[in-house]
């Protein structure tokens, strides 16, 4: 469904970011972007909506060039692509419901969205994707009132009323403590398999995204080091992408009792977390 | 053999590097300064026979504030403080009209580099001359009157809020622009969804400030023909009507100081 073909960056300042990576996303396919600070991951997302312009190469959502892309049909292709921040990014001083209804933008123009009239299908919407993440009784409380959790998933559900094709997520989970950032991470592989979407997600906590996801893909300085399932990812591979160090217990072997069931067994248990089955239930 | 820890070492002294390291440069400098001070304030001539018989002068002005005239003039007063506020409202509301676009294209992260160029030329003409000055131009051009007096203000207006809006445009969070910009959101929504909530609350303060500062102003200029309260109150000076023209300047400051606390009340509900 994504493919990227031979993408290269190289910053004004001569840096090369990426250096001519070629990966492809299959409909429904989660992949775990892994690699040191600086490899390129988070300029690897961007240049796929384009929020970096790259320097070659192709990127093809359902055989569409977006490189090759003129204003309008960015916007339009920017669309089916939801994305979710680090930072969580959303517009601190506007209410939940106003960030989680930014994500339609794309769709309304602009004299509907200055005034807030959205399409009462997108509302309602909202209102369901709030609920989803647990949030429907804070829909007009300001997004800097909101703890960093509940900030995250206003982030998510913003980027899923868009009704994306693919997820492009940076650093999901770095702002957060780490039991949030399961939650979060669980809630993210959830949505994904729901609505079979496609995902590349960039994350540092290497345990984290062997628990969650099947394929990993280990960038180093703008190369693909590594691709290929969790259970591959040796001490040797580890060197590879992030340097030399030991690595006894990163791969998180003894964290959960299941250690031997394969990591989407694991998640599908997992998920089981109560908030989202009380939501479920309604 | 001896170690570092037999030989107890000589106590390292520390003290916080000089602002001009060469010491000769560094008290040349400060001798010089010292010199010019001293030089300037003997350079200054002062007429302290003028200066004593001018104290009999400000007594008057200042007993007359004690027993301000509102009455005689009253008249030529309300006409000068509605013409002023007029004068302060309609170019405070042109003003920011035409400073929010011009602010846009000065700032250096969303605007591209011609825009920017042209954007940041105005300001700084505006910025450039001085309001009396500009009034004395648009006096010349349009006459007497209120009307070149608002072309005053609102011209001093674009330079001052531009600038400062452009200012804080530049310093807003990047992250939220991009996060609003991936959703597939046009120029204008951007404008208004990631831009105006950063940037709204310092505007709407700068603005209130701003219409007071056009009030004191309209004050000013009016002392060269620009009409407005100003006027008033260079007629009255001119026939040494202290009374009246104490009562004109404590208007002026019951205006500014209704402008302060409203504006204090109205920038806490905007936070």
């Amino acid at each position: 469904m994504l493919e990227i073909d031979s993408l290269t960056m190289r910053y004004p300042t001569g840096d090369l970011a990426l250096d001519s990576v070629s990966l492809s996303v299959e409909r429904g396919q989660v992949i775990a972007l892994i690699g040191p600070s600086g490899a390129g991951k988070s300029t690897l997302i961007r240049c796929v909506n384009r929020l970096v312009e790259p320097t070659f190469g192709s990127i093809r959502l359902n055989g569409q060039d977006i490189v090759a892309m003129g204003r309008t049909d960015l916007r339009r292709a920017r669309r089916k692509m939801g994305m979710i921040f680090q930072e969580y990014a959303l517009v601190e001083r506007l209410s939940v419901m106003e960030n989680v209804l930014s994500g339609q933008l794309g769709n309304v123009g602009f004299w509907r969205s200055y005034l807030r009239r959205y399409p009462q299908p997108a509302v309602d919407e909202a209102f369901r994707l709030l609920g989803r993440v647990g949030l429907d009784h804070m829909v007009d409380k300001r997004a800097d009132a909101l703890s960093g959790g509940q900030r995250q998933r206003v982030g998510i559900a913003r980027a899923l009323i868009q009704n994306p094709e693919i997820l492009l997520v940076d650093e999901p989970t770095a702002s957060l403590d780490p039991k949030t950032s399961r939650q979060i991470m669980r809630l993210i592989i959830e949505l994904c398999r729901e609505r079979g979407l496609g995902a590349i997600i960039n994350i540092h906590d290497v345990p984290l995204a062997m628990m969650f996801v099947e394929r990993i893909v280990g960038l180093r300085a703008g190369v693909i080091v590594y691709d290929g399932p969790p259970k591959g990812l040796t001490d040797d591979r580890l060197t590879e992408i992030y340097g030399e160090e030991d690595w006894s217990g990163t791969r998180g072997d003894g964290d959960e009792d299941e250690g031997d069931k394969p990591a989407h067994q694991k998640v599908a248990a997992a998920v089981d977390i109560p908030e989202l089955k009380k939501v479920a239930q309604r | 053999m001896t170690t570092l820890a037999d030989t107890p070492a000589a106590p390292r002294r520390w003290k916080r590097p000089p602002f001009i390291a060469n010491a000769p440069l560094r008290y040349a400098i400060y001798a010089g300064a010292l010199i010019y001070l001293v030089v300037a304030i003997g350079s200054v001539e002062v007429n302290w026979s003028r200066a004593i018989a001018g104290m009999e002068r400000g007594q008057a002005f200042i007993s007359a504030f004690l027993a301000p005239d509102f009455t005689t003039r009253w008249t030529d007063i309300r006409q000068g403080l509605l013409e002023s506020l007029t004068m302060t409202v309609i170019s405070t509301v042109f003003g920011i009209l035409l400073s929010i676009p011009i602010a846009l294209g000065a700032a250096r992260n969303i605007a591209p580099w011609p825009i920017y160029y042209v954007c940041r030329s105005i300001i700084a003409v505006s910025r450039a001359f001085q309001e009396v000055v500009i009034a004395i131009v648009f006096v010349a051009m349009f006459g007497f009157g209120p009307f070149a007096g608002a072309m005053t203000l609102a011209f001093a207006t674009i330079g001052f809020l531009g600038k400062l809006l452009a200012e804080d445009i530049e310093d807003i969070d990047r992250g939220q622009v991009e996060a609003i910009r991936a959703t597939g959101a046009s120029w204008p929504q951007q404008m208004n969804y990631a831009i105006q909530p950063q940037v709204a609350p310092r505007f709407i303060g700068l603005c209130l400030y701003r219409l007071d500062i056009n009030f004191r102003e309209s004050a000013v200029i009016g002392i060269v023909g620009a009409g407005g309260i100003g006027a008033t109150l260079n007629t009255a000076l001119s026939r040494y009507d202290y009374d009246s023209a104490a009562a004109i300047l404590l208007c002026i400051i019951a205006v500014v100081f209704i402008a302060e606390y409203s504006s204090g009340f109205i920038r806490r509900r905007f936070l």
